[in-house]
């Protein structure tokens, strides 16, 4: 039971970025919660890549007979992670210019493209 | 150390080297940054021929990255391939040709069209990079390696819808909107590679294929990514980010996009048919694409009708022409466990979808371009306040009059060809899908003759004096453009037997794409 932990907060995250998404109007937080589900889907990485007494994989250091974990969900999550960096600052820059151009970052008030 | 071997990466390093040499050439020359970037796209073109040629003479190509050869795809002592690697068939490149020819146009087109001197060498640059991305999307072999492109190409248009931001506030609006629905997008698919990833240990597409069971976690992991993959395609009910990015993007850039759409397209017959294939249940699959389709035909045409911005118009038109390609390819999904439906009316079906797809992006990329060259002399995208414009501008009116029949499916051009092998097969396999598509066709016409009508017949306006024809290169991008649906329209048997016929069977045929990366297991 103990172990299933990690997923249920990694369905928390998620259910909690997709609620902001969809119920909130201020554009800084719908950023927020394209955070949360990122940060979500990162901790399911990094789980699936847990196991239980094994060590980093290095192969020249690690004790013989010893099992490794594999790399890759490690390497996933660490490109996840710079990918969002660049997604959060852009979707930021874009609200700031919003804000210039509608004095406002209210979805009810951005809202000039309709039909 | 054969070059021919290194083709697939050399069509992606070289678009992406240049990308991040425009800033330093900017910094010399602005005019330059331009030229620059349309000679390396037709550099990227000229090699993606190249490997086109070779891909359909001898079969799919393979690139494995960091490997001692490039074809060296499993390791010694190890059953599975651990590396990156592209792998390109027919299909794939057959979006990649798209991808090419519609980015070196929309290069060439921007050279006059885009006239703001600041922001010239960061235009190209993305231009450059959305390119990358797309092509990526279509090479690569490995599930993970397909997201991290798919970000770029979110990332890249978004920056280029929001091109004009700097003076206007509707840019940026519809780049935010673009922006959260494909980070939604982008997580959502990681989300299920990483169900793949818990499930097999692998993240190549072929070796996943090779054992997939299509247990709970897999029919979840089909929801997600056919779902998502859609909205980034644009299928209705997920449809609202397109009318504004489309409408608000330059206009090359407005051709681009619909390629990039297109790429997320391929991605979900990539899923379907490489990924699942015959595991899934595909009649219920099947019907759930075809619904998607038949949803994106109708209220897209529907909304186009009554819409007064020229280029929000074509956008709309835009989703329901992508219906006819989920509809072609959703029937073929529907029949393919059955082998004598498959072969009566199957194969024609998806021929007729795969094959609209570059119609689409031929036609549609030509109707953007004329859209943008009315904004160009006119300043205006409104229109109830265009008219008598064929007075002035006769090549676009030429041009517009060939896209327009081409997309409502007039013979001899090529919309008529790839909707014609839709009709006939779609009618077999249920007589309702095929009249709906007829009908919607009719009313695309019914929508292009207002547009004809209301922009350039009637008298001269004394506000559009001034206006004469675009400049040279504008013309060139989209005399091409009207060529190649010309030529496609009178000549679709070539095209449909030795492009589109290789391509549907690469899909279809599940075990040739696994076992050019496990070899033959």
């Amino acid at each position: 039971m103990i172990g299933n932990f990690p997923y249920i907060t990694v369905i928390i995250y998620i259910g909690c970025g997709i609620y902001i998404l969809m119920f909130q109007k201020n554009l800084i937080k719908l950023a927020i919660g394209i955070n949360l589900i990122e940060n979500g889907i990162n901790l399911f990485l990094i789980t699936l890549g847990f196991k239980k007494g094994a060590v980093a994989p290095i192969y020249t250091q690690a004790p013989s007979g010893q099992s490794m974990v594999l790399p890759t969900p490690q390497a996933l999550t660490l490109t996840s992670i710079v990918i969002g960096v660049a997604t959060t600052a852009l979707i930021l820059s874009m609200a700031m210019m919003i804000y210039k151009h509608y004095g406002s970052i209210e979805v009810n008030e951005v809202r000039r493209l309709r039909g | 150390m054969n070059l021919l071997n290194h083709t697939p990466i050399l069509i992606l390093a070289l678009p992406l080297l240049a990308a991040f040499l425009i800033p330093i050439i900017g910094k010399i020359n602005k005019k330059a940054t331009g030229i620059f970037a349309t000679l390396v796209l037709g550099l990227s073109l000229i090699l993606t021929i190249i490997l086109a040629v070779k891909i359909l003479s001898v079969g799919p190509q393979i690139y494995v990255f960091g490997a001692k050869s490039p074809l060296l795809t499993l390791p010694s002592s190890l059953k599975f391939p651990i590396r990156i690697m592209f792998q390109v068939d027919a299909m794939g490149i057959f979006m990649g040709l798209i991808t090419a020819l519609v980015s070196f146009l929309g290069a060439i087109y921007s050279l006059a069209f885009i006239d703001k001197k600041d922001g010239l060498d960061s235009y190209y640059s993305l231009l450059l990079l959305l390119t990358v991305s797309m092509f990526g999307m279509e090479f690569t072999g490995d599930l993970f390696n397909f997201f991290v492109f798919l970000e770029i190409a979110s990332m890249a248009s978004v920056s280029l819808i929001c091109y004009r931001g700097t003076d206007l506030g509707e840019p940026v609006e519809a780049g935010f909107k673009y922006m959260v629905v494909s980070s939604i997008a982008a997580l959502m698919v990681l989300f299920a590679i990483g169900i793949f990833y818990g499930e097999y240990d692998v993240l190549n597409i072929a070796a996943i294929a090779s054992v997939i069971k299509y247990s709970q976690l897999d029919k979840i992991a089909l929801g997600i990514l056919v779902s998502v993959l859609a909205m980034k395609a644009g299928a209705v009910p997920m449809h609202m980010w397109t009318p504004d990015a489309y409408s608000e993007a330059p206009a090359p850039i407005t051709m681009i996009l619909v390629a990039a759409s297109q790429a997320s397209l391929y991605a979900i017959f990539r899923v379907v048919f490489s990924l699942y294939n015959i595991t899934l249940n595909t009649l219920a699959v099947g019907w759930i694409i075809i619904i998607f389709g038949l949803l994106s035909m109708f209220i897209g045409v529907t909304m186009a009708i009554i819409q007064k911005d020229i280029k929000r118009l074509m956008a709309y038109h835009a989703i329901s022409q992508t219906g006819y390609m989920l509809l072609g390819v959703g029937v073929g999904l529907a029949v393919l466990a059955n082998p004598t439906a498959l072969q009566r009316y199957g194969i024609t079906a998806m021929e007729g979808g795969i094959f609209h797809i570059m119609n689409h992006a031929m036609y549609k990329g030509l109707l953007f371009l004329t859209a943008g060259a009315l904004f160009f002399r006119t300043g205006t995208r409104d229109l109830n306040k265009m008219g008598g414009l064929a007075h002035y501008m006769k090549y676009t009116t030429i041009f517009f009059i060939i896209g327009a029949a081409a997309i409502a499916g007039l013979p001899p051009f090529n919309g008529f060809a790839s909707k014609l092998l839709i009709y006939e097969s779609v009618y077999k396999f249920n007589p309702l899908l095929s009249i709906i598509a007829m009908v919607v066709s009719i009313l695309t016409l019914a929508s292009f003759v207002k547009v004809f009508h209301s922009a350039f017949l009637g008298p001269k306006l004394p506000q559009f004096i001034e206006v004469k024809e675009v400049p040279r290169s504008m013309v060139f991008a989209m005399a091409v453009l009207s060529f190649i649906i010309i030529f496609f329209g009178l000549f679709p048997d070539l095209i449909v037997k030795n492009l589109v016929h290789p391509a549907v069977m690469s899909l279809i045929e599940q075990f040739k794409y696994t076992s050019t990366v496990l070899g033959g297991m």
